[in-house]
C-alpha cells in the first residue's frame, strides 16, 4: 500500500512541477494545488497505512492508527484552500488590471536608471 | 512548575485586536488608536517576560493542559522574548507612520485588522514549540502579508504579489513535505522532543537530508541567498507595509534558521552549518553587488535587506558561543534599522516625488533632521562604534578569525562579511549624497509631499537604534541569555519537557 501511495505522491508532483513551470497564471495555480495534493497524501502515508486500526487507543485496541497526520493534514487542507482561493481571487484581478496573464508579460522590466 | 499564562498574551492581543477592529471598519480613529494600545501592551507584556526570563529562565504554557510532547506548548526562551519586544515596538513605529502616510482607502479596507493579524503569525512563530505550529504560524502571517502587498490593487502591486504569493505558496508545500519525512522518521514535532531523539539517533543522513530541506524552506522565506523574489515584492506595497516586511519578514525566516540548526540539527555541523556559512557568503555578495549597482531607492534598500540576512545567518553558519551571541545581537538591531531606513527612504520617496536617486539632491537644506537621521542610520547598519551594528559585527568577525577554535576555518566568511559593509556603506552614502548634498533642487513649495507625522516614528527607531548600541553593557547580559540557551538545547529541552537530561 505505501509503494503504491509512493507511487501516485510521485505523479502528482510531477505533474504539479510540470504546471508550475509553464507560463499561464492559470496552469501554474493548477500546479500549486495538485502538489499541495500530494504533500497532503504524504502526510498521511508518513503515519503509516493501516486498514480497520481505529485512531484512538484504549486498553483493548490492539491495533490503532496514529491520528496526528490527520490531523495535520486537517489543518494543511484548510489552510491550502484559502491559499488557492486567494491565489485565484488575485490572478482575476491582475488579469483585469493587467490584461494578461501570461507570465512573460508579466515580469517587469522597468527602467532602474 | 506554574505554568505562565502571559506567555499566550503576544499571541492573543493582536489576534483580539484586529478581530475586533475588524467589525468597526468604518470608525478609523477608533482603529487607529486601538493598533497604538494593542502594540504598546504587548512591549509592556514582553518586557514583563524579559523580566521573568532573566530572573526565572524559560517560561512555558501548555495550551489545553495537555503535556508536551503530546499537547501543543507555546515557549518563551530569551531570544523569543527579546524578538517579541523588538516586534511590539517596530509595530508601534509602523503603525504611526502609517497614520500620515496610508491613504484613507487603505485604512476603510482593512488595513490595520490585517497588520494586526500579519504581527499574530510573527510572534506565534516566535512562540511555539512545535514544528508544525510554527507552519500554521507562518501561514497566518503569510497571508496577512499577501492581504497586504496587493491592498489597493494598483498595476505593479499586482503583479509583484503574483510572484510573492506563488513563491510562499510553493515554500509553504516543501515545508509540509520537510514536516511529512521529520514525522517519519522521528515520530514527534514537538522541538525540544525532536531535540532529544535526533540527538540520540546521532543524527544520521537521512536527518540531515531533511534537516536541508528545511533549511531551502526558511530560505526561501528568509532571503537567504534564494532571494529573487525579494526586491520587486518589498519594492512595491506603500512604505509602512513594506517596511514592516523588510523588517519582520525576513527575519522570521531567520528566527526558524536559529531555532532547528541550534536546537535540532547541530550534530553534522560539517554539513548544514558548512552550507549555511556558504549560503550566507553568496547572500552577502549578490545583495551587495545589487545594492550597489541600483540607483533606485526602493531597490537599494531591498537589498540592504538582503545583506543583513546574509550577516546574520553567517553567525549561526560559525556556530561558536560568541558568534551566536553576535548574531542575536545583531538581529534585532537590522530589524530596528532596517524598520528605521524604509521609513527613513519612504519619507525621502514622498517628498521628492520619485525615487530615482537622479532626480533628487539637496535635501538636507529643508529636512535637517531627516538627512541626519538617515546618517545615523547608514554609519549604524555600516557597523560604525560606538552605534548598534558595530557589537554584533565585531563578535560574529571575531569568531570568524578565531583560529584554533573548535570551528576554525570561516576567516573567508568573514572577510566576506567585512566587503559586505563596505558595500552597505557605500551604497547608503550613495543614497545620501545624492539625495541629501549637493543642489536643492525642490523648493519647500514644489514639494510632492509633507513630512507631518512622520518623522516621530523615525526618532523613535533612531533612538531605540542609538541606545541598542551605547547601552550594550546593560543589554549584554540578556543576549547572552538568549545565547546560551541557543549553546545548550538542554536548557530549553529540560524547560519543556520537565525532564532533566
Amino acid at each position: 500500500m505505501e509503494t503504491l501511495m509512493a507511487i501516485i505522491i510521485g505523479i502528482l508532483f510531477t505533474i504539479g512541477v510540470y504546471l508550475v513551470l509553464s507560463k499561464s497564471l492559470l496552469r501554474i495555480i493548477f500546479g500549486t494545488s495538485v502538489i499541495a495534493h500530494g504533500t497532503h497524501l504524504l502526510i498521511i502515508t508518513m503515519g503509516g497505512l493501516k486498514t480497520g486500526g481505529p485512531p484512538l487507543l484504549d486498553g483493548r485496541a490492539v491495533s490503532y492508527t496514529d491520528p496526528l497526520p490527520q490531523a495535520l493534514i486537517l489543518t494543511a487542507i484548510v489552510i491550502n484552500f484559502a491559499t488557492t482561493a486567494f491565489l485565484l481571487v488575485l490572478a482575476y484581478r491582475a488579469y483585469s488590471a493587467l490584461g494578461t496573464e501570461n507570465m512573460d508579460h508579466l515580469r517587469g522590466i522597468n527602467d532602474n536608471e | 512548575m506554574i505554568m505562565n499564562n502571559l506567555v499566550a498574551f503576544p499571541l492573543l492581543i493582536p489576534l483580539l485586536a484586529g478581530l475586533i477592529m475588524a467589525i468597526y471598519r468604518k470608525s478609523i480613529p477608533f482603529q487607529r488608536w486601538f493598533s497604538l494600545f494593542s502594540f504598546s501592551l504587548i512591549c509592556i507584556i514582553s518586557f514583563y517576560l524579559i523580566q521573568q526570563v532573566s530572573i526565572e529562565g524559560i517560561q512555558i504554557l501548555e495550551l489545553g493542559g495537555w503535556q508536551a510532547p503530546f499537547g501543543i506548548v507555546l515557549v518563551v526562551d530569551m531570544l523569543s522574548a527579546l524578538l517579541l519586544m523588538t516586534t511590539g515596538f517596530i509595530g508601534l513605529t509602523c503603525v504611526l507612520f502609517a497614520f500620515g502616510s496610508i491613504g484613507e482607502e487603505r485604512e476603510q479596507f482593512y488595513f490595520y485588522p490585517f497588520f494586526q493579524f500579519l504581527i499574530t503569525g510573527v510572534n506565534g512563530s516566535f512562540l511555539t514549540g512545535d514544528l508544525f505550529n510554527l507552519f500554521v504560524c507562518f501561514e497566518v502571517m503569510l497571508i496577512s502579508s499577501y492581504v497586504l502587498i496587493s491592498l489597493g490593487g494598483n498595476k505593479i502591486q499586482l503583479r509583484e504579489s503574483i510572484k510573492y504569493v506563488v513563491i510562499n505558496t510553493i515554500s509553504s508545500t516543501l515545508f509540509l513535505v520537510g514536516i511529512a519525512y521529520l514525522y517519519a522518521v522521528a515520530g514527534t514535532l514537538n522541538m525540544a522532543h525532536l531535540s532529544v531523539r535526533v540527538a540520540e539517533s546521532g543524527q544520521p543522513g537521512i536527518l540531515t537530508t531533511v534537516a536541508v530541506l528545511l533549511l531551502i524552506v526558511f530560505s526561501l522565506k528568509s532571503a537567504l541567498f534564494l532571494f529573487f523574489w525579494l526586491p520587486g515584492a518589498y519594492s512595491a506595497p506603500p512604505t509602512a507595509i513594506a517596511a514592516i516586511f523588510g523588517a519582520l519578514l525576513t527575519k522570521v525566516g531567520i528566527y526558524a534558521i536559529f531555532r532547528t540548526s541550534t536546537l535540532i540539527f547541530y550534530h553534522q555541523l560539517e554539513i548544514t552549518h558548512t552550507l549555511l556559512g556558504v549560503m550566507a557568503a553568496l547572500t552577502m555578495l549578490f545583495g551587495g553587488i545589487g545594492a550597489v549597482a541600483h540607483w533606485d531607492i526602493r531597490n537599494i534598500l531591498a537589498y540592504n535587506v538582503i545583506i543583513g540576512v546574509g550577516f546574520i545567518v553567517s553567525g549561526v553558519a560559525i556556530f561558536t558561543p560568541a558568534s551566536l551571541i553576535g548574531a542575536t545581537y545583531y538581529f534585532i538591531h537590522d530589524m530596528v534599522m532596517k524598520a528605521l531606513l524604509f521609513l527613513l527612504g519612504g519619507t525621502v520617496i514622498r517628498i521628492v516625488g520619485s525615487n530615482k536617486l537622479k532626480e533628487m539632491g539637496g535635501l538636507i537644506r529643508n529636512h535637517t533632521l531627516l538627512g541626519w537621521m538617515f546618517f545615523i542610520a547608514a554609519l549604524s547598519l555600516a557597523g560604525v562604534p560606538p552605534l548598534s551594528g558595530f557589537i554584533g559585527k565585531i563578535l560574529i568577525i571575531q569568531e570568524g578569525l578565531a583560529s584554533g577554535a573548535a570551528r576554525a576555518g570561516f576567516y573567508w566568511l568573514a572577510a566576506i562579511g567585512l566587503l559586505s559593509s563596505l558595500m552597505v556603506l557605500y551604497s547608503l552614502m550613495k543614497i545620501f549624497i545624492n539625495g541629501f548634498w549637493g543642489e536643492t533642487l525642490l523648493a519647500q513649495d514644489m514639494e510632492k509631499g509633507d513630512t507631518k507625522g512622520l518623522l516621530l516614528p523615525c526618532v523613535l527607531l533612531t533612538a531605540a537604534g542609538i541606545i541598542w548600541g551605547v547601552g550594550a553593557e546593560i543589554f549584554y547580559p540578556f543576549v547572552e541569555q538568549a545565547g546560551e540557551s541557543m549553546v545548550n538545547p538542554n536548557l530549553y529541552i529540560e524547560a519543556v519537557l520537565r525532564e532533566v537530561v
